[in-house]
């Protein structure tokens, strides 16, 4: 059962800073994502979620509490267990930070190189089958300079997705989207995602995207909370 | 069964290459420097400069010491006789001509000849002006440079007041050959004693003698006349074929008295170049000179590098955040840097090339691209840009992809 859950938290606890300045940010999260499932994290700025995605994405040692991530301990794990287990985890950022020196198909390219054992001309095949499944088959030689804000983040989803991750982790994807664009990125993201068999996790704010959730959470104060998904939207 | 292995190496390093090759990722390095044109240019622009630099620094300091044994090559001589208080070419001291008669007697001795060495002031013929010329006496009929083209023009010596004028004198010296070619009768002064030019010679000027003259003995005297009696300044010694100069240049040593030294004519050469080396900055301050090249292209690569770094740090931190570790950022970063090295070292070797030929025609110094100076400019550069690239690599630990959420 604890290996069928993409994310397991148990009783998390973050400080930022030491001494006088030391700030707790966490207190004492718990959370499970199944695998395959999406779910939605909201809640006001400064609370604590994008702390809490760090954490659950590895980026972050992992102070106090349990975090499971694929099966995996993160308590005290290494700086190179960390970054074995990021391989397996896409992330979705609220800028797109793609390489700016890289065309889309390079850029998504970047990553089907993190798959092990292919050919270049597979990896090369595997990034062009995720451009057209994110309708940018066309666009495969475009700098992400010559790019719509929309199609880099699609461009960013098809990247993430290319490495096969089995977690996925997005924070405010939407942020810098007009709100038509927001809504379909996120559709795709969850459409790509259910055929993956890969679970979501996604921060955001915008309450026109809260339905495409299998479940919604709301961090408060550093504390979690499951909420009621039209209450929320009402609320919002 | 010993067959096998041997079949299957190549076999294997074919796999291997291929295999390398499948396994290739995106070249991040190439795009990453050939995106930024201005960035690239202006690495490739400071990594040029700062080869050439180091190609002319080298070059003048190699092409100076080679230059000041342009005449000691032409001798004719296994074996060499010098005033042990001779320190150069610019200041031969004499020593007795007894001396390489009793030479002689050493059985593998096949024939000797007396050379008078000093420098003299030439007039120049059309400005009126003088300049210090190397002069060389000796008998006409006696052998002394290995070029036999040299004999037939020697014995127009045996006249009195004649010289053979070296053509590839700088041209301070007069239009001496130019004149003589259009069948003038080209007459001036040395030491203030008239001589006509009997001759042309192609000799070469030398980082001690901008010029040279060939005289005979009886001239060079004449023009010389407070020289010390049965005193020369340099002894050539020609060996039978077979036998060991430097053991003969041993045994002479210890038999004639010490007041000249025998060497072999690689230890002439050597002596000159040394003195040169050793007694005067001109080997430190060309070296110098190379060394500040590597130093600006250093900062300059450094400074590229760094900044693009910098640029590209929330790049790098979504690679991380991606799963690439560290060491493969820091191999983007070195490649770069192997890059740069490689594409800043053709046009450094093409106008090096270009610089040499211009230094030739102009100055007469023998300056030429040899293999291990292009090695040793290429291993300097590389040097270079992978510091610069180390340097740069600190650059990536700020690189947090936890701060890019």
């Amino acid at each position: 059962m604890a290996a069928a859950a993409a994310i397991d938290v148990q009783g998390l606890c973050h400080w930022y800073g030491t001494g006088t300045m030391r700030r707790q940010v966490l207190q004492g999260v718990n959370l499970r994502v199944a695998a395959g499932e999406v779910v939605l994290l909201t809640g006001p700025s400064g609370c604590g979620k994008t702390t809490l995605l760090t954490l659950v994405g590895a980026l972050r040692q992992v102070q106090e509490g349990s975090v499971r991530v694929l099966g995996q301990d993160l308590q005290g794990a290494g700086r190179r267990e960390r970054q074995q287990l990021r391989r397996s985890i896409g992330m979705i950022f609220q800028g797109h930070n793609l390489l700016r020196c890289l065309t889309a198909e390079q850029n998504v390219q970047m990553g089907s190189d993190l798959l092990p054992g292919l050919s270049y001309r597979a990896r090369r095949d595997q990034a062009r089958e995720w451009l057209r499944a994110v309708g940018l088959g066309d666009q495969l030689n475009k700098l992400p300079h010559d790019l719509s804000g929309g199609q880099k983040q699609r461009v960013a989803i098809a990247r993430a997705l290319a490495a096969r991750p089995r977690l996925l982790l997005a924070d405010e994807p939407t942020a810098a989207l007009d709100s038509k664009t927001g809504r379909e990125v996120v559709e795709l993201l969850q459409r790509l995602a259910r055929e993956q068999g890969c679970a979501v996790l996604m921060v955001t704010h915008d309450p026109r995207i809260l339905d495409i959730a299998d479940r919604l959470v709301r961090m408060e104060d550093g504390q979690l909370s499951e909420a009621e998904p039209m209450g929320l939207v009402t609320s919002g | 069964m010993i067959q096998e292995p041997l079949r299957a190496q190549p076999l294997g390093v074919q796999r291997c290459l291929v295999g390398l090759w499948q396994r290739r990722g995106i070249p991040l390095s190439l795009l990453l420097l050939t995106r930024q044109p201005v960035r690239l240019a202006v690495a490739l622009a400071g990594i040029s400069f700062a080869g050439i630099l180091m190609f002319m620094q080298l070059g003048f300091r190699d092409g100076l010491f080679d230059a000041s044994v342009t005449i000691h090559r032409l001798f004719d001589a296994d074996l060499v006789l010098i005033s042990p208080r001779s320190t150069s070419s610019v200041s031969m001291a004499g020593f007795p001509k007894r001396r390489l008669v009793q030479a002689m007697a050493a059985p593998e001795v096949e024939g000797i000849t007396p050379v008078h060495w000093n420098l003299l002031l030439w007039r120049n013929p059309e400005t009126r002006g003088t300049r210090s010329i190397l002069t060389l006496g000796f008998e006409p009929n006696d052998p002394l440079f290995t070029d036999p083209s040299l004999a037939p023009k020697a014995r127009l010596l045996t006249q009195k007041g004649r010289v053979l004028f070296d053509e590839q004198s700088r041209p301070e010296f007069g239009p001496v050959a130019s004149w003589f070619k259009a069948g003038r009768t080209v007459e001036s002064e040395i030491a203030g004693k008239r001589v006509r030019v009997a001759g042309l010679v192609g000799l070469g000027t030398s980082f001690g003698a901008d010029g040279n003259l060939l005289t005979s003995s009886e001239t060079f005297l004449e023009l010389v006349p407070n020289t010390p009696p049965g005193s020369i300044e340099v002894g050539l010694i020609r060996l039978k074929p077979g036998s060991d100069p430097a053991a003969v240049a041993k045994r002479l040593q210890a038999q004639l008295p010490s007041d000249v030294t025998v060497l072999t004519k690689q230890g002439f050469i050597d002596f000159e170049q040394n003195y040169w080396r050793t007694s005067t900055s001109i080997g430190f301050i060309f070296t110098l000179g190379a060394a500040m090249g590597f130093v600006v292209g250093c900062v300059i690569v450094y400074q590229v590098l760094y900044s693009d770094v910098s640029d590209h740090l929330p790049e790098y931190a979504t690679l991380m955040a991606m799963g690439y570790n560290l060491i493969s950022l820091l191999g983007v970063v070195a490649r770069e840097g192997l890059l740069l090295a490689a594409f800043g070292y053709l046009p450094a070797y093409a106008a090096g090339q270009g610089l040499y030929l211009l230094v030739r025609s102009a100055t007469q110094l023998p300056v030429f691209m040899d293999t291990t100076r292009a090695v040793t400019v290429f291993t300097m550069i590389v040097v270079m840009c992978m510091a610069s690239a180390g340097l740069a690599m600190r650059r990536l630990a700020d690189a947090d992809p936890a701060e890019i959420f």
